[in-house]
């Protein structure tokens, strides 16, 4: 059996595996919107900013000061973070008391001002970051041959989404920070020290940003441009999804991921647009989203 | 909303109109100039929406662009005369206002935003790839042709009279709808959206007339666009764009009538000025302006301003 549907299936399982890649990078961003989102009351612009600064940062420390990609996984992401938590300080906390779109509107400011100080400095046609060695070529896995390279990125997101998750859901430290979601000036009579953890929890959510970007710089090209692509459509994401649930970001980013790839196969003008079709028919049919409480 | 001191806005439309009447004999380039009014209109209908209504819309380039595409094709298509091809364009972004407003205002607050950006990026993908609007080469060559069959717009000045004329109409038309019994309503649902539903308005239907409004007027100053600059390209309905257009009436003045006015004026005067020496800088500093407007004077130049009269006024008495 080589073909399905009239598809080759070597084709058929490329676009989704590809589909699950970008599906990937949907769990992680919107997964650091929700967190954010719950937390802070931001919807956070500048996550595709922050995307696009990991994909650069990975690419400077190879080309600058000739770090490989794994240390780069891990040092990427913390410069990111403390990008973030400089972010929070300044800017975002002043923000607090105020209409939530003042914070989309400061995040948007704060996105073009990245996006424009990368363009200048390194012009809009990109960059490449070569796949680490360790990761090259492809395994034959009886159906197809599967890219070494995007078979981790898969993996890699799902664990760290999932630890996330693991981390929010079930532990102490979970807990205290979904009590002050729900309460922030009862769990600081408690002793806890919100404000930090309202800057901690912001630089953790720009630290997952930046590791997405650090995944994608070898499979994507390396652009300025990159981020403020993929926020547009992971807002969508976020709609089908509803921003209230952690599980539920990380399964409507996979699931859409997968739906885009499989639209690549079949009908590949409507590629672009299909998720936004999506988001058209949950919000007719279920205008809360698919995971989101009903407001 | 508080009420302007009056002779401040008597002061500024006197200036305003003076300034208007004689633009283009006082050195100020015609096409500039009704660049700056294309934009100002887009920024008043935005207002209408964002700064009256409450209702922030995140893919407003989607009606500009959709009607600046729908009046250079028709006008090019069957060479109708410029104020068809300008209600053709009005028309269409009202239409598509229509369809994003009634699955907009599904979602409320935060995610009224999220849609709109999402529903206006749609557009964009369409256009990308539609063939009607030439991808990336954009529609080009546009004619201006004659209004009603009989004055020929091809000269700068004559254009920049009709389109001042109509700008000020578009102007006068937001006036009177902010002040009209369904303005008032608009207002309310801006201040206390609970409150209203509970006063018995039908507020999704006044939510959904504003948007539709909003988005027609915005049509208009696309199709104007492309009557002056003689094209339409992609940049119309880019997402820039509608962040350019929130740019303006925040920095102007949410909620006042001069404020859009004033600041798509600052914002294309910016543009044009540091356009050809700082290219990808224009985006850095029109992201900086975006950050101070909000940290530092979120009721913009005009809203400030007449803050600032308020308080001396109270402090004299």
């Amino acid at each position: 059996m080589t073909e399905l549907f009239g598809i080759p299936i070597q084709a058929l399982f490329g676009q989704l595996l590809l589909g699950l890649v970008n599906g990937s990078f949907y769990a992680l961003l919107s997964l650091g919107l929700a967190v954010i989102f719950g937390l802070l009351g931001i919807v956070n612009f500048a996550h595709g900013a922050l995307y696009m600064m990991g994909a650069y940062a990975a690419w400077i420390l190879l080309d600058s000061f000739g770090i490989d990609y794994w240390f780069a996984l891990v040092l990427a992401p913390l410069l990111i973070g403390i990008v973030g938590v400089i972010v929070e300080r300044l800017f975002l906390k002043r923000l607090y008391k105020l209409d939530p779109v003042y914070g989309l509107l400061l995040t948007f400011g704060l996105a073009l001002i990245a996006e424009g100080v990368f363009r200048d400095r390194y012009g809009v046609s990109g960059q490449s970051y070569n796949v680490p060695d360790a990761l090259q070529g492809a395994t034959d896995v009886g159906f197809m041959i599967l890219p070494n390279y995007r078979a981790w990125v898969v993996v890699a997101s799902l664990v760290v989404c999932f630890a996330t998750w693991f981390l929010i859901e079930k532990t102490r430290l979970g807990s205290t920070l979904r009590a002050a979601t729900e309460n922030a000036a009862l769990v600081q009579a408690f002793g806890v020290n919100v404000p930090v953890m309202v800057t901690l929890t912001y630089g953790a959510g720009a630290a997952l940003a930046g590791l997405a970007g650090v995944l994608a710089a070898p499979v994507i090209q390396v652009t300025p441009l990159m981020g403020s692509n993929l926020i547009i459509v992971v807002f969508a994401v976020v709609v089908i999804g509803g921003m209230g649930s952690i599980l539920g970001s990380i399964v409507s980013g996979l699931l859409l991921g997968l739906v885009e790839g499989l639209t690549r196969v079949f009908y590949p003008e409507a590629s672009n647009v299909v998720v936004f079709v999506i988001m058209i028919i949950v919000l007719l049919v279920r205008p809360s989203g698919l995971f989101g409480k009903s407001a | 909303m508080q009420r302007q001191p009056r002779s401040f806005a008597r002061v500024g439309y006197v200036v305003l109109v003076a300034v208007a009447l004689a633009a283009p004999f006082i050195g100020l380039y015609p096409v500039l100039m009704m660049k700056i009014m294309c934009l100002a209109i887009f920024a008043c209908a935005f207002n209408l929406l964002f700064g009256y209504t409450g209702l922030l819309s995140f893919g407003h380039a989607a009606f500009f662009g959709s009607a600046a595409y729908a009046t250079g094709w028709l006008i090019r298509a069957t060479g109708v005369t410029p104020e068809v091809g300008v209600l053709f364009g009005m028309g269409v972004a009202g239409l598509l206002g229509l369809v994003v407003g009634m699955l907009a205002i599904r979602r409320q607050g935060i995610y009224f935003a999220m849609v709109t950006l999402a529903l206006a990026q749609m557009v964009y993908f369409v256009c990308l790839q539609a063939p009607f609007t030439h991808g990336e080469d954009g529609l080009q060559g546009v004619p201006r042709g004659r209004l009603l069959g009989l004055l020929p717009l091809e000269s700068d000045v004559t254009c920049y009279y009709v389109v001042l004329v109509a700008f000020v109409a578009v102007f006068l038309t937001i006036r009177r709808i902010v002040h009209s019994p369904f303005g008032q309503i608009l207002k309310a649902i801006r201040e206390n959206e609970p409150r209203a539903v509970s006063l018995g308005y039908a507020v999704d239907r006044y939510k959904l007339l504003a948007f539709v409004l909003s988005a027609a007027l915005a049509g208009v100053a696309g199709s104007l666009k492309t009557l002056v600059l003689g094209f339409a390209s992609l940049t119309d309905v880019h997402w820039q764009t509608s962040g350019e257009v929130i740019l303006m009436t925040l920095l102007g003045g949410l909620g006042t009538f001069l404020g859009p006015v004033l600041g798509s004026s600052i914002v294309i005067a910016l543009q044009d000025t540091l356009a050809d020496r700082a290219g990808s800088w224009v985006t850095v500093i029109i992201g900086v302006i975006f950050v101070a407007c909000v940290l530092l004077f979120r009721r913009g130049i005009v809203g400030e301003y007449v803050a600032f009269r308020l308080r001396r006024r109270l402090d004299a008495k």
